[in-house]
């Protein structure tokens, strides 16, 4: 068994390493000239700038535009057509007489939007960081079967959110297997998905079992770089598991746990697509997210016009709260590194 | 007897004899099963649902296997008759095929004697079943809704994607690496930067940088704004930064170009982490949703998942379908996870991206 794939292996390798040397070749040809008229010194710059350019096209600039495309108003997607119209964009969204309330502001669907998603991530990365601890501690216990059951925590992750949504649509739907096995136990179907309060439980539900798993192995990595002789002498001196625990086990994993906080944060405020094919954003708004809000305003306004200028506001607003978030993660681990520096 | 099931329950356990059970060892494997029943039940129900037939699929409460209901050619019916189990009058039972079904009554037929028809309370029957598997489910959306064109499309951006994103991002990490230069801590921060700046915060721009190269409504629009990942960079360059560097200067002595240290020396030197990163892109290429959402809307150049999700909006009646079209997208990546499973898990475990 082990020959046969070696030999796929080296198959393949040999099948890749044709084209692959071809075209190394190829740019050589282009290269060696460069190189003679730059010199050795200049040569990192050729090998950044491709990547820079990438970079450059499609993250800077664009951050750029997405201010130029805030402040104009107007349908039309290129800048000649688009009128100068200042604040307009963000008046329009911050237009509220009262930001708890979505309907006393003008643009209702955006706050509807950003308190749908501040309730799904409290409670999304709560029970995220709750659940993941959990499966984490049991699967680094002395268990049989322990690499088995590790990826069938992860399998998940490597789903597409629109395998994950229909699938749990499948699920919950009004005559799915979920209701008819509540039915067989004596109970009443539920409305998972047409029940304004029942959605967004199941959006929030299906969200941590798709992502679960990945958070599960970041806490696994970090219960492995826990000494074991910590362990050896808690077991020395009687300490029940229940202590260990909470003195040694919960306050070494801090560090690994915030870093969960923050990911998860992070990829929550950015929910869409799962929950976009799970429910569409219903019934009615009750499960439409701030990135579904940017989508609809920005592309998918059937009917209306694309109103391209007022998905920028929004954007610039979810990029801030984002920007916020992942200057946490930064600082956060380069604490972390320090420490291993340190050690 | 009794020692047989202390064996089990040690080997169930694998305690050393003299430890006492704590209530967190069942725990945990009440956990356990519970994860596997809650994670691969669903898979496992998808598969099961995607070879019913469509009766079978509209049926509640749903029967588990794919089983569908006998159906039997009757003389002077034009339409095959679904047959029953069914409890006369007088106690006795016979198979009867369905006329027609009238209120909380049924006509039915003796299949093997027209003549004898009878009229039955619903209740006293009981639908025969047969095991079947209906791989048209498959074959159909492949034959008749281009999902053949659909998967080339997935699989042309995926691979494009990544050959890209694999040789732009290991030149920068080669050049990041390797060599000292002016400007180096700047361009560190810069891609260091882009990580800040997650698509979702500018898609209307990416939107009209795309635009303006014409590029909407083509695979290449999907497959190049996120070619330049930072994570990449960053994966790659850490592991180059471990690379000996006398076998670079051994290589200069023999006035080997720059770039050919860089194909020939480095490049070979970094497969394990280039493996990773290889099978991230895939991923991300393969499950990527919200941007082929926005720039793909000719149903000709639809990924898989654009197909799938539009597919689903518009036969919201056709169930078996979609399952078994979610289904072939799904198994591309499971099975590259049965494979590679042990790589992906360390990958993310010490990068901490997904």
């Amino acid at each position: 068994m082990k020959n046969i794939r070696i030999n796929i292996k080296s198959f393949f390798i040999r099948v890749f390493n044709i084209p692959f040397t071809f075209l190394m070749h190829a740019i050589d040809i282009i290269m060696w000239p460069i190189q003679k008229i730059i010199g050795v010194r200049n040569m990192p710059y050729i090998f950044l700038l491709p990547n820079l350019i990438f970079f450059g096209l499609f993250v800077i600039v664009p951050l750029g535009v997405n201010v130029a495309f805030s402040v104009t108003g107007g349908a039309e997607l290129l800048f000649a057509n688009r009128e100068f119209s200042g604040s307009k964009h963000y008046n329009y969204l911050f237009d509220c007489e009262n930001y708890l309330n979505a309907n006393s502001c003008t643009e209702d669907f955006f706050w509807r939007g950003v308190h749908n998603t501040i309730f799904f991530v409290i409670f999304q990365v709560g029970l995220m960081i709750f659940f993941s601890l959990l499966t984490a501690v049991i699967l680094n216990k002395k268990i049989i079967g322990r690499g088995f059951f590790r990826s069938v925590f992860f399998f998940p992750v490597l789903l597409s959110p629109v395998v994950v949504g229909l699938i749990w649509q499948w699920i919950l739907l009004k005559n799915g297997i979920l209701n008819a096995f509540i039915e067989a136990n004596g109970g009443d179907k539920f409305s998972f998905l047409t029940d304004p309060g029942w959605a967004m439980t199941s959006s929030i539900f299906v969200s941590i079992w798709a992502h679960m798993g990945f958070y599960t192995l970041i806490v696994l990595a970090g219960l492995q770089a826990i000494p074991p002789n910590l362990y050896e002498a808690a077991e020395m001196d009687g300490t029940s598991r229940e202590r260990t625990f909470f003195r040694i086990t919960l306050p070494l994993l801090m560090p690994n746990l915030l870093v969960v906080f923050v990911l998860a944060s992070i990829k929550g405020v950015q929910t869409f697509d799962e929950i976009y094919v799970l429910t569409g954003g219903g019934p009615g708004t009750s499960t439409s997210l701030i990135v579904q809000y940017i989508f609809t305003t920005g592309f998918a306004s059937s009917g209306s016009v694309q109103n391209f200028g007022l998905a920028a506001a929004a954007s610039m607003v979810l990029g801030i709260v984002l920007l916020f978030l992942t200057l946490i993660q930064l600082y956060l681990s380069r604490s972390r590194e320090n420490k291993h520096q340190e050690i | 007897m009794g020692n047989t099931g202390s064996l089990i329950k040690n080997i169930v356990t694998q305690k050393k004899y003299k430890e006492k059970y704590h209530w967190t060892d069942y725990f945990s494997y009440f956990y356990l099963f519970l994860g596997v029943f809650l994670m691969f039940g669903p898979i496992i129900w998808l598969g099961l649902s995607s070879v019913k037939t469509l009766a079978g699929i509209q049926e509640y409460p749903p029967t588990i296997l794919p089983l569908s209901q006998i159906q039997v050619e009757v003389d002077g019916y034009e339409k095959p008759l679904s047959l029953y189990n069914v409890t006369l009058e007088d106690g006795s039972t016979a198979e009867l095929a369905e006329i027609k079904r009238v209120g909380i009554t049924s006509k039915m037929v003796d299949p093997n004697d027209t003549e004898k028809k009878y009229k039955i309370p619903i209740d006293k029957r009981e639908k025969i079943r047969e095991f079947s598997v209906q791989w048209d489910n498959y074959l159909d959306p492949l034959r008749k809704y281009n999902f053949l064109l659909y998967f080339k499309n997935s699989i042309f951006v995926t691979v494009i994607a990544t050959i890209i994103t694999l040789i732009i991002n290991s030149m920068a990490a080669y050049a990041l690496s390797i060599y000292e230069f002016r400007g180096k801590n700047l361009a560190l921060v810069f891609v260091i930067g882009t990580l800040l700046i997650p698509l979702t915060i500018i898609l209307v721009p990416v939107f009209y940088v795309i635009a303006n190269f014409g590029m909407i409504n083509s695979l290449w629009g999907v497959i190049l704004p996120g070619a330049a990942t930072p994570t990449g960079v960053f994966l790659l360059r850490q592991y180059m930064l471990t690379l000996p560097r006398e076998l670079i200067e051994a290589a200069r002595m023999d006035h080997a170009s720059e770039w050919a240290i860089y194909w020939r020396i480095v490049l070979p030197l970094s497969i394990p982490a280039i493996a990773v990163l290889a099978i991230f892109s895939i991923m991300w290429r393969w499950n990527d949703f919200l941007w082929p959402l926005i720039v793909l809307s000719k149903s000709e150049v639809y990924t898989l998942q654009i197909a799938l999700n539009a597919f689903h909006g518009e036969l919201t009646s056709q169930w078996n379908y979609v399952l078994a079209m979610t289904m072939v997208t799904l198994l591309p990546i499971a099975l590259i996870f049965t494979y590679l499973q042990k790589f992906i898990t360390t990958g993310i475990a010490s990068t901490g991206m997904k």
